[in-house]
């Protein structure tokens, strides 16, 4: 597959970056003329990556996030990545309702609502050093 | 995001609108909770038809709101009728503890 486009932004953690994030990838999806609903897929499961980020990675400190997006013909391709403290265990951090901080109000689907808005996601994580998640969608196959 | 008060019947009636996520759930959740005290209400809808936007942080929000209603013996009415809201809703399988109704009309007569 060829490469129809790509960007790279980053970003402090905070807050107030969630809905900047989501109009970058916004932006950037739409030239591959998605459906609304795809849209909005992409856009909460970014939103979830850029909040897990700032709120489990960096939690009081700040630190960058890097946005990575690659279009390709069919398909986005979005990496969120931090410097953050890391995940010691990835597959229970993926648990549906597993949260880190019960007491914060925090629902514990954002690794679920990722796996299920997008087509593909890959956590990779170390201890002290940050977290990537990689995110695919493929667009289209709600139209065949 | 802007937020709407109205006690209507001894119901407090909050519409929220634009986007709730974590950053606006911080204002969101502390506005409701001291309305709620303020008003003394036992019985509260939150209207959430006129958000553009909900990630799983608004989930957070209503379980909040849920157990702050019942621990004042209280009951909380949820008002959807937005498509990116329900997906949202149903994966969280929220529906199970609390109403969810399409049009304000209906949460007013079922809280």
């Amino acid at each position: 597959m060829s490469i129809r486009n790509h960007i790279t932004v980053e970003f402090l953690s905070k807050s107030e970056n969630e809905g900047f994030a989501r109009v970058v990838v916004s932006a950037l999806l739409a030239q591959l003329d998605p459906t609304i609903e795809e849209l909005a897929d992409v856009k909460t499961a970014v939103s979830e990556a850029v909040t897990n980020a700032i709120v489990h990675g960096y939690g009081e400190n700040r630190g960058y996030i890097t946005m990575d997006c690659t279009l390709e013909e069919e398909s986005l391709t979005v990496i969120i990545k931090d410097g953050g403290k890391g995940i010691e265990d990835v597959k229970k951090a993926m648990e549906p309702l597993y949260t880190s901080n019960p007491d914060a109000e925090r629902s514990g689907m954002g690794f679920t609502v990722m796996e299920t808005f997008m087509d593909e996601v890959q956590v990779e994580s170390i201890v002290g050093v940050g977290t990537k998640v990689t995110m695919t969608k493929r667009l289209g196959t709600k139209r065949l | 995001m802007q937020m709407n008060f109205v006690v209507k019947n001894d119901v407090l009636v909050v519409r929220v609108t634009g986007e709730l996520d974590h950053h606006t759930a911080v204002q969101i959740r502390e506005r409701i909770d001291c309305r709620v005290s303020d008003d003394g209400v036992m019985r509260l809808i939150l209207d959430l038809s006129g958000l553009t936007f909900m990630d799983s942080s608004g989930i957070g929000v209503l379980i909040g709101r849920y157990k702050l209603m019942r621990s004042l013996g209280g009951t909380l009415a949820i008002v959807s009728g937005n498509v990116n809201v329900d997906k949202m809703l149903d994966l969280s399988g929220i529906r199970k503890l609390m109403g969810v109704y399409g049009k304000l009309d209906e949460a007013m007569k079922a809280v």
